[in-house]
């Protein structure tokens, strides 16, 4: 765990999180320092256990740049929430954020990742719907 | 400078300054007097050396000609930039003949040596003088030929950038093939900037279709070392990010052997045998069955 710098934990979090049923949802708009990062990886996993979340999604489609300890947070967030039994999504990664991030060659390994929003939560569905968390390949269709 | 007097083949008293001055139009002269036999002397020189062996010998006259009176020309107004242009021209010309650098060099050089000859036997009687014309004469010739050198040498550059931007135009398409599945087929070798072009054009195109896979296929793509296969490493993990999964196809049996014995680690890309294969994958994934008409009631 990265040390927590003071000044994240003084100012209020300057990003809000959503509750949708049983999903958590962050959207992050402007570049967050490292303290912010550390402050909302810290409260995620904090209400994944109180509101017994089974997914988490963080939007950054606004976002064009995300930094390494940015990212490396959001990997630990995931696993952090994993341990306590949620799946996280990160969706609406932009395409110059996305190569940024491949530069890096930062290790996502407990990170899902989708297209959107929307995307996001029908990948939310159908991982939590499984009941395990564990990746289930390819959907289930009514093929006439 | 007194000295200058008593040379017989220069009648003029003057300061050193004006006798500077004096030799490059003497010499312009008697360059413009020998033209013919001494253009006639260097279009020999260059056959007899090989040299622009892709041009016939009345196109190598021609620009033998051409090449002598700007030379000489140059010599007298002794102005880079009008050379400069000539030469840019001459390379314009040129260089689609495929005309290489030493030639240009050999020949430019060719004709700085057979002026520099005609001049040895002009002075050959008085060694002051002709020390002194040679002191004016080669600087402005090795600025020649210098100049020369470069320009065609940028002209080339110019050409080859040129070049190398219409091939990147020639885009890689990013085709939609079914809902949410896309292809990529890459021909032609694949080298970093073109990576970097190619997985921000299929992330554009992740976007804009909202693909969930993409099929892409590497059949014409001649050779895969390293670099190249990190790069395809990047360009899926990126895809991934997107939220887009990523099928490799066609790795010839050559480079799948090369990729195993120099040991890049593909784990993380997922491998089909062939184009169809790949598509058949994909289709698996997002739920699409193909089937024939007749099939559909089995």
């Amino acid at each position: 765990m990265p040390s927590i710098e003071p000044g994240g934990m003084t100012e209020p979090l300057r990003v809000s999180i959503l509750t949708q049923g049983r999903y958590l949802i962050v959207s992050i708009h402007t570049a967050l320092d490292d303290g912010q990062m550390t402050r909302l990886q810290r409260d995620l996993v904090d209400q994944v256990g109180r509101q017994r979340s089974r997914g988490i999604i963080v939007d950054l489609s606004t976002l064009d740049v995300l930094d390494s300890f940015a990212t490396r947070t959001l990997t630990q967030l995931a696993h952090a929430a994993q341990l306590r039994g949620a799946v996280t999504v990160v969706v609406g990664i932009a395409p110059e954020v996305a190569i940024a991030m491949t530069q890096l060659a930062l290790q996502m390994n407990f990170l899902r990742t989708a297209l959107d929003l929307e995307e996001g939560l029908a990948l939310l569905g159908e991982l939590t719907g499984a009941d395990n968390g564990v990746p289930s390949q390819g959907r289930s269709h009514d093929d006439h | 400078m007194q000295e200058t007097q008593q040379n017989e083949g220069f009648t003029q008293d003057a300061s050193g300054g004006d006798r500077d001055g004096f030799l490059l139009p003497e010499l312009v002269a008697h360059l413009r007097e020998g033209r013919t036999a001494l253009r006639q002397e260097w279009a020999t020189r260059i056959t007899d050396a090989h040299l622009l062996s892709s041009m016939t010998s009345q196109e190598v006259f021609s620009e033998a000609t051409s090449v002598y009176d700007n030379y000489v020309e140059v010599l007298e107004t002794g102005s880079v930039e009008e050379l400069r242009h000539y030469a840019r021209d001459l390379s314009e010309r040129i260089i689609p003949r495929g005309v290489e650098t030493h030639e240009v060099v050999g020949i430019v050089l060719l004709l700085r040596d057979v002026l520099a000859r005609s001049l040895f036997e002009k002075y050959q009687k008085d060694f002051r003088l002709l020390n002194e014309v040679l002191d004016a004469y080669e600087p402005a010739a090795n600025r020649i030929a210098n100049t020369v050198a470069v320009s065609f040498v940028d002209e080339r550059e110019r050409v080859i950038r040129q070049q190398q931007d219409s091939i990147l135009e020639l885009s890689t398409p990013v085709l939609q093939v079914r809902e949410r599945l896309l292809i990529l087929p890459i021909i032609g070798v694949l080298d970093n900037q073109r990576a970097r072009q190619l997985t921000e054009q299929l992330l554009r195109g992740i976007r804009t279709h909202r693909a969930k896979v993409v099929v892409i296929d590497i059949t014409g793509v001649p050779d895969v070392d390293e670099s190249v296969a990190n790069s395809l490493v990047q360009t899926v993990d990126a895809s991934r990010l997107m939220g887009a999964e990523v099928i490799i196809t066609g790795l010839s049996s050559e480079i799948a052997q090369t990729l195993v014995t120099i040991g890049v680690d593909l784990t993380k890309m997922r491998t089909v045998g062939d184009l169809q294969g790949g598509i058949e994958e994909a289709e698996r994934q997002l739920g699409f069955k193909v089937m024939r008409n007749g099939d559909a009631q089995h």
